[in-house]
Formats: structure tokens, sequence, C-alpha cells
């Protein structure tokens, strides 16, 4: 754990990686993670809601592991490489996972989305044929109020069919 | 099951308009909006429930450095001199005016630059608090010497609502009565006379995106960002507080992330409005998920009814007497009062019946629509009654049902003639789905097993409001303006859908404007089923219009009838190059008679609102904890416009409802709420999903609606907690009257049986 010292008060230069692309900017020691990419870099996809970790709005991936952005301080990510919602997407081609949330509906207002969508991509990643009891388990911190979960595990399985047929196909 | 109308627009599936900003994290909410010279403003909340306030002294807050001011109610009343705003009472003032009636009521607000610096700085202001006795149960603040408010001031904006009137030294905001029949002369008939009293608790909406907005303010206008389900009320609500003419009042609201009913009407509209005009920069306030819990609830109820009942199990008498704990401001409770009071008999077909149903003011934050208005907390008693009647009479539940049930053509309390509802065939289809008529096996031991079946409906709140336009551009693509918000139910494509059908067009082509007052014509809210009825019937209606129009210019321009030309040849040939529009207008009120002083009524709702529930629960009998093994969720939506859409929205209303029936509760002590922020208050994630759990439509057609459609946001979440009371009552053989249904409630039921006749002896 990096330590700040007693200087609570002076902002701190901070360089990383974005969705690649490398950027610098200021922030307090007190920033949050959601905050800095919010305010200085415009992003809407990390969002926060209940502000104490609890609902996975404010998912960001820090260094291949998903984290939320709201008990995160910014200037420990410093020299980090940082992936948002803004990032999955090529050019105008959806990820996988980003398409099967469209193609099986796994979303109402949207607002949980993002979160959602990094961590089944995460937990693709890492275990690439889950079972319904693994994903519930797997993104049981994720917080969805209009309650698309149904969809969203049935986005989940298909995402999972499609890397396999991909996977298989090169 | 699906109703598809090949070819067409209705009936398809198709993907959200806005699927791709979704999931790429673009889409628009008034959460990201930032302006230019914008101040952020944090609310200071009562901490004590009912209070005078002595002083407040703002002085060391203001001396923060990034501090740009510290606001009261006396700054307000420089901008707003009658501060004071609601759907149905005059009566929350934008900040604490002398008075506290709520521990959580805002007092004071610090704006700042930065939102930390103003959150800082709150805990530097110092209120003085002279604190009062209070009342927090509805039933005792009924009589209560403890008033909290010393005058009623109605506001009169709404139709059905409009007979409320001013009154003095009460707690009661406003009584609904109906009276059919003579149910005092049938209760001496009777049979069997059964009563129960059933209790509800307060839950809350909790969207994702907190309550938020921002207001810019200047050169005699105001432009309002708001995360509201019903712009035009902002609108004409924020007018009447600054005395201006509507059109210096512009409301515009993007996406937002989750309403259910919270979203409606004045929540911090009114409060971003003064600041901005107080500082003539624009404004942001954005609550926390902890500080929602304030701002609107479910009304907790106490609901107590009676029925009288032949030996052969039909119901001649019921009287119904609900108390709805409002909180300290009425928001729509009064409407929710009414409005749940109409079906407060269940749908039965039973000649004399009395309603009473009250809406009282308590010291608890204020009470307003969520997802039923009403409907679910009277279906959780109407529904557990006519179980323990069933089951006193020895009756199979569901037989006992099909013997009392309303069928189109009869009368429902009110007097207006049941139609288009598909009560039977819900109800039917949930028992398939159960399998109800096989034998039941409820275990012997430990684990004993039950099972469940509800019936339920709604009416809508009437006489509403919807217009909408349908502008056809140069190039004849389409634009749809209209002032219903998508909050997640998928509005703008279900409208795109009807809009795109009566055109003759696709769907997915056409571009959804959305609600800004200075563009987007009126609509009453985006509230209460009301949506694809309404605005839907006037989208229908705009597109006939620009239909018409555009025969009439190809009469203009002498084409022959049928010639096929297309719209943007047409408008060349009239104007010499690309240009011009069609416009259509379409607006839809639908049909309705004032009740009359029994609440009598030819037409009450402009339709109604049909589910039914089936569930199986699993209960470890020596703890009290209950696994739902399945449940079944049946509604009846008319014509579904979008089936996959309509299937995500029924199931998501039913496991939003399962959680108010299982786990959420906002716990209060002496008057503070204790369990205010998601650690607490345990809203259902990915694993609480029962284990089997269909959620599915029937066959059927709303003879009215648009392309047979009728509204779908609220009906799974009527029938859904009495169905899960009535598995547990089936499996332990003990009655919970008061919802949430807790291990707990069910460990303490079990312990209440007496030993002889426990469940695993």
């Amino acid at each position: 754990m990096r330590s700040l010292g007693n200087d609570v008060t002076t902002p701190r230069f901070i360089k990383f990686t974005l969705n690649g692309r490398a950027v610098a900017t200021h922030v307090m020691p007190h920033e949050s993670l959601v905050d800095v990419l919010t305010e200085r870099f415009d992003l809407r996809g990390a969002r926060e809601s209940c502000g104490q970790g609890l609902c996975g709005c404010c998912t960001v991936v820090v260094n291949g592991k998903a984290v939320s952005g709201c008990l995160s301080l910014a200037w420990l990510i410093d020299g980090a490489t940082i992936t948002t919602v803004e990032g999955l997407a090529t050019g105008a081609s959806l990820s996988v996972v980003q398409q099967a949330f469209i193609d099986t509906g796994a979303f109402q207002c949207g607002f949980c989305t993002p979160g959602f969508i990094l961590m089944v991509t995460q937990l693709l990643e890492t275990y690439p044929d889950p079972d319904d009891e693994h994903i519930r388990h797997y993104l049981a911190g994720n917080l969805c109020r209009c309650s698309a979960y149904p969809e969203i595990v049935q986005a989940v399985r298909l995402a999972a069919d499609r890397r396999k047929k991909e996977w298989v196909a090169s | 099951m699906t109703t598809l109308i090949s070819g067409t627009n209705i009936g398809r599936s198709i993907d959200r308009l806005e699927a791709r900003d979704k999931v790429t994290g673009r889409v628009e909410y008034v959460h990201h909006l930032r302006l230019p010279g914008m101040l952020y403003g944090k609310i200071l909340r009562a901490n004590v429930p009912h209070a005078r306030i002595k002083s407040i002294d703002v002085s060391a807050a203001a001396a923060v450095p990034g501090v740009y001011r510290v606001v009261t109610i006396d700054d307000i009343r420089t901008v707003i001199p009658h501060p004071y705003y609601g759907p149905a009472f005059h009566d929350q003032p934008i900040l604490a005016d002398g008075k506290v009636r709520f521990a959580g009521e805002p007092v004071a607000v610090v704006l700042a630059e930065n939102k930390r610096v103003a959150d800082e700085a709150l805990g530097l202001i110092s209120v003085e608090y002279e604190e009062l006795p209070a009342v927090y149960d509805e039933v005792e603040a009924m009589t209560s010497p403890v008033i909290v408010h010393d005058e009623l001031r109605p506001a009169s904006t709404f139709p059905d609502l409009a007979h409320l009137k001013g009154r003095r030294g009460t707690n009661v905001a406003l009584d609904y009565h109906l009276l059919r029949g003579d149910p005092s002369a049938a209760f001496q008939t009777a049979d069997h006379v059964f009563e129960h009293t059933f209790h509800t608790q307060p839950v809350m909406h909790t969207p994702m995106e907190p309550f938020v907005a921002v207001a810019d303010a200047s050169d005699g206008r105001l432009t309002l960002h708001t995360a509201s389900q019903g712009p035009s009320f902002v609108r004409i609500e924020i007018a009447r507080l600054l005395g201006w003419p509507e059109n210096r009042v512009r409301v515009k609201v993007p996406f937002l992330g989750g309403g259910f009913g919270a979203k409606l009407y004045i929540k911090l509209e009114a409060l971003v409005t003064a600041l901005s005009l107080l500082v003539e920069r624009p404004v942001k306030v954005a609550c926390t998920m902890e500080e929602q819990f304030f701002v609107v609830t479910r009304h907790p109820c106490t609901i107590a009814i009676k029925s009288g009942v032949t030996r052969d199990g039909r119901i001649v008498a019921r009287t119904c007497n609900i108390v709805w704990n409002g909180g300290a401001y009425a928001d729509i409770g009064p409407r929710v009062t009414q409005k749940a009071g109409l079906t407060a008999a269940g749908p039965y077909d039973i000649d004399n019946v009395e309603i009473n149903s009250y809406a009282v003011y308590t010291n608890r934050p204020p009470a307003g629509a969520l997802r039923g208005f009403g409907a679910p907390q009277t279906a959780w008693a109407y529904e557990r009654h006519t179980d323990m009647i069933a089951n006193a009479l020895g009756i199979d539940r569901l037989a006992f049902r099909h013997k009392n049930l309303l069928r189109d053509g009869r009368p429902q309390a009110s007097g207006t003639i049941m139609q288009d509802t598909a009560l039977d065939t819900v109800l039917d289809r949930a028992a398939a789905l159960i399998d109800w008529n096989q034998a039941f096996d409820r275990g012997t031991g430990r684990i004993r097993r039950g099972r469940g079946i509800a019936v339920s409906f709604k009416g809508i709140t009437t006489p509403t409001t919807s217009v909408a336009i349908v502008n056809l551009y140069g190039d004849g693509s389409c634009g749809l303006y209209v002032g219903t918000v998508d909050m997640g139910q998928g509005s703008d494509t279900v409208l795109a859908q009807i809009a795109a059908e009566t055109l003759n067009m696709d769907a997915a082509s056409i571009r959804v404007i959305h609600p800004d007052t200075d563009v987007t014509p009126y609509d009453m809210g985006t509230l209460g089923s009301r949506s694809t009825f309404h605005m839907g019937t006037a989208v229908r209606l705009a597109a006939e219009d620009a239909n018409a129009k555009i025969a009439a210019l190809a009469r203009e321009l002498n084409v022959p009838p049928n010639s096929n030309i297309p719209l943007q040849e047409l408008l060349r040939r009239k104007y010499g190059m690309q240009a011009g529009n069609i416009i259509g207008v379409g607006s839809f009120i639908p049909g309705y008679e004032k009740p009359d002083a029994n609440g009598q009524s030819r037409k009450a709702t402009p339709f109604w609102g049909v589910g039914a529930a089936a569930a199986e629960v699993e209960v470890d009998t020596e703890t009290g904890q209950y696994t739902i093994t399945k449940l079944i969720n049946i509604a009846d939506v008319g014509v579904a416009i979008n089936p996959r859409m309509v299937v995500a929205q029924l199931s998501g209303a039913a496991i939003m409802q399962l959680g108010f029936t299982t786990t959420e509760d906002m716990l209060f002590h002496e008057g503070q709420l204790t369990n205010g922020s998601l650690a607490d208050y345990k809203i259902p994630t990915l694993l609480d999903l029962p284990q089997k759990f269909i959620n599915e439509f029937i066959a059927s057609r709303q003879q009215d609606g648009p392309y047979g459609a009728k509204g779908a946001g609220e009906v799974t979440t009527l029938a859904l907690s009495p169905a899960i009371g009535s598995a547990l009552a089936d499996a332990i053989g003990a009655n919970l009257p008061n919802l949430p249904l807790t291990p707990e409630s069910v460990f303490q039921a079990l312990k209440a049986i007496p030993q002889n006749a426990q469940p695993g002896e």
C-alpha cells in the first residue's frame, strides 16, 4: 500500500492507461476513481449509485481486476491500466458480452448495465463455461433494481456459447 | 401464447431503440449532467422527527473556503414567496419552514463549486430544535392529539382529487368511501362472518440512479434537467410556484436510471429552481442512495377486512377499512388512498360492499406511489383473507376463488361493468403451471412444503390526458414527440412500434424525441401502467392524423389514390425541393364518470390491470428459514406490442415485489430510520431468484387499447405477496398477517401454534 504521508491537501499528478490510451491528470488525495473518470475524462459508464461498494454500478477494471470505483482512491491508480465499459467495443463492433446483452434484452433502465457487462466479461475470461449457480454467485455483488436478472443469466450463457464457437473457429 | 400479427410492428420483440447506448455506457442520464458555472447543492437533513426550529446558524459553514452560499427557507422566500408544493396538497415546504415533521426532512442547503466541500460544510451548520411529541403509527394518528399539519391546504391540479377540502385539527388528509348494496343487512343474513386485520411495511423504490435535478435560471427563464417521470406536471407546478406562465419554464428529461413511481410530481425540482434563482447560476442537487429513503416511500398500511359468506361459499358482503401511513407530506398519497380503495374488496362479485380508506399524516418520511398505487397492499389483505375463509369453510382455495370471481359484464364494487379482464384465464394458467390439481407432498418432518395461489386486479388513474406529435420530415423520416419518460420500461420502443404500425414504417427507423416541454406536448405522467394505453392511443391518433394529411396533400397535388408515391416525393412536388413537414397530432383522454358520494361510477377506470400468481415454498420448521421453490406470475397485458420486453417487465416487477415480500423493510426507532442504505436494506440480487421462476402473459385483447394493448408495469406486483403468504400458511398451518415474510416471522408464527398442533412434532 502506498502511503500519502500527512499531505492531504496537495493535488497529485498521476499517469495511467485508460482504455488503451496513456493519460495523465491531477487528482486530490480524497478523490474517488469514479469521480475522476466522470469529471476529468467525461466517461459515463462507471456511475456512483450506492456509494458503498455494494451495487456494482461504478465497476471499473484496474490491472485486469474489477473493483468498485466509488471505493477506490484515484491517486492509487498511478501507473495502472484501467478499462471501463467504454473500452470494450472496437469501433462499431460491440464485444461478445455487450452484443449478448442486447440479443437477450438483459437490461431495462441501463444504469447498472456497464457494471454487469464488465463483471460478466471478467467471469468469462476466468471461467469460460460457468453453470447457472456459478453465474448467480459471481454476479451477486451487482444490483439491478429493474431486476433483469433472468435475462442477464441468459446473456451470460449466450456470450459463453459464442465465445466457445469463436474459439473453435479460430 | 404470443398474439402475433405477422408481418407488422405489433407483437415483434425488437431490440430497444437505445440498446447500443446502454451497453456502451453512453446513454444520457441527468446523473452525468454538468453545466458551465454549475454549483453543487448538498442538503442538511433534520435529525429529529418532530420539532420547532428555534435557530439555524450557518456562519461556520458559510465561512468554509469554496462554499458559495448556505440557504435556508428565509432565502427561498425571497424568490418564491409561498414555497409550498405538492400534487394533492400544497403542504411540503421547499426547506423546513420553522418546523420539521420527520427525521430526514431538508432543513438547509450548502452550495459549493465542489460537492465534497459542500458535504464537509454541512456538518458545520448548527440547528437548535425544540422537540415536539410525534406520532408514527397510522392507526394511532387517526385520533392522536399530535397534529402533523395545523391546516391542510389542498391543491386542485388533478380532476380526480378536486374534491379535497382544507381541514384543521386532524391528521386525516383524505377519506375515501364506497358503498354498494346494504352490507349491514347482508351480514345479518350471512351464514358465516370472518374478520381479519393485516399490515404492510414501509419500503423504498431505490432506483439505481438516485434523485437528481439541475436548474438553470437566467433572464426570466428557467430550464430544468430532471430525472422525473412527469415533466408536464413539473412545469405546471414550478410555473405556479414562480407565478410565471408555463412557457418560461422548460423541463427536459433524458433517460432515467429507474423510477418505479419515486420520481413523480415534485421531488428536487422546486429546491433546485429556488437555488438557481438565488445564485443566478446553474445548480445541481443529487441525492445519495441513503438520502433516497427520506424522499418518498411506499405507504405502510393497516387493513381490516370483514366478509359475510353463505354456507356454500358465496361472499355476500364485505367491508374494508384501510389506513394509509402517508408520512409527513401527502405527496400523491390521497390518490393512492382512493385508487387502491376502489379495488380493496378484491376481484370478486360481491353485491354488498363498503370501503373506507384513509390517508393519514404521521412523522415519518413521505409516502407516495410505488408500482401499484396501493393495490399491492390491499391485494395482500384481501387475498390472504380469501384463503383464510376458504380454509375455514373447507373449500379448495382455487375453487373458492372461481366461485366468487368477478366476470366481464358484471359490476365491480364501484358499479363499473367489468370489461376485458381475463381474471379466470390468468388464475387457471397459474393453477395449471403449479399443478394445482395434482397431489402435493407437504412433508411430515422438519421440512414442510406448501403452495399458494392468488389473483388480483387494479384500476388505473383517471381521467388523464396524453398528447403526441408525429413529425414527418422532408425525406419522409419520422420524429415522434412524446412526454412519456423512458425509465427502463421501454416506452420509446413500444411507442415507436405503435407509430410505425400506423405509418407503415419500420419501428427501428423512428426517432423518439425525449420529453422537453419546449418541444414535446403535454402528458399527465409516466405512471400507473398508463403509457402504453394512453400515450399509445395518442401516438396512434397522431399517426392517423399524419396519414390523413398525406392523403390530403396527394389530393392537392392531383395524385390519384393508391398510387403509392412516397411522402418525400409528394413534399418535393409541393415545395420544389426536400422541404416541409407533415405534422400529425393526437390527443387522448379516456371516458370517465366522476364517482358519486358512494363511490359509484359507470366508468371508474380506463381499463383493469389483471394478474395471478402461484408459489411453492419449502420451510425449515426448526428455524423458520424458507425457500421459494416455484414462483409463477401470469398477467393480462392485452396484446403484447413487444413480447420479450413485456415479459422482462413482468418478471422485473415480480422480483421487485419479491423484495417487498421477503426482505425489504424500512426500520424506525423513535422516528429515526435505522437501515437507510443498501448495506442494511436488502433488495433482491441474482441469488434471490426462486428456483423455478415463470412469467407469462396470456392471450387477450383490450378492445379500446392501441392495437389491443394495455399497461403492464405494475400488474405482477399485486398477487405475488399473497401467493407466497398462501404457500407459507399451507406449509406451516399458521397465517402471517404482516409483511415482510421474514424467517423470523415464520418462526414466531410456528411458535405460536399450540404445541400439540405443531408441524414437525
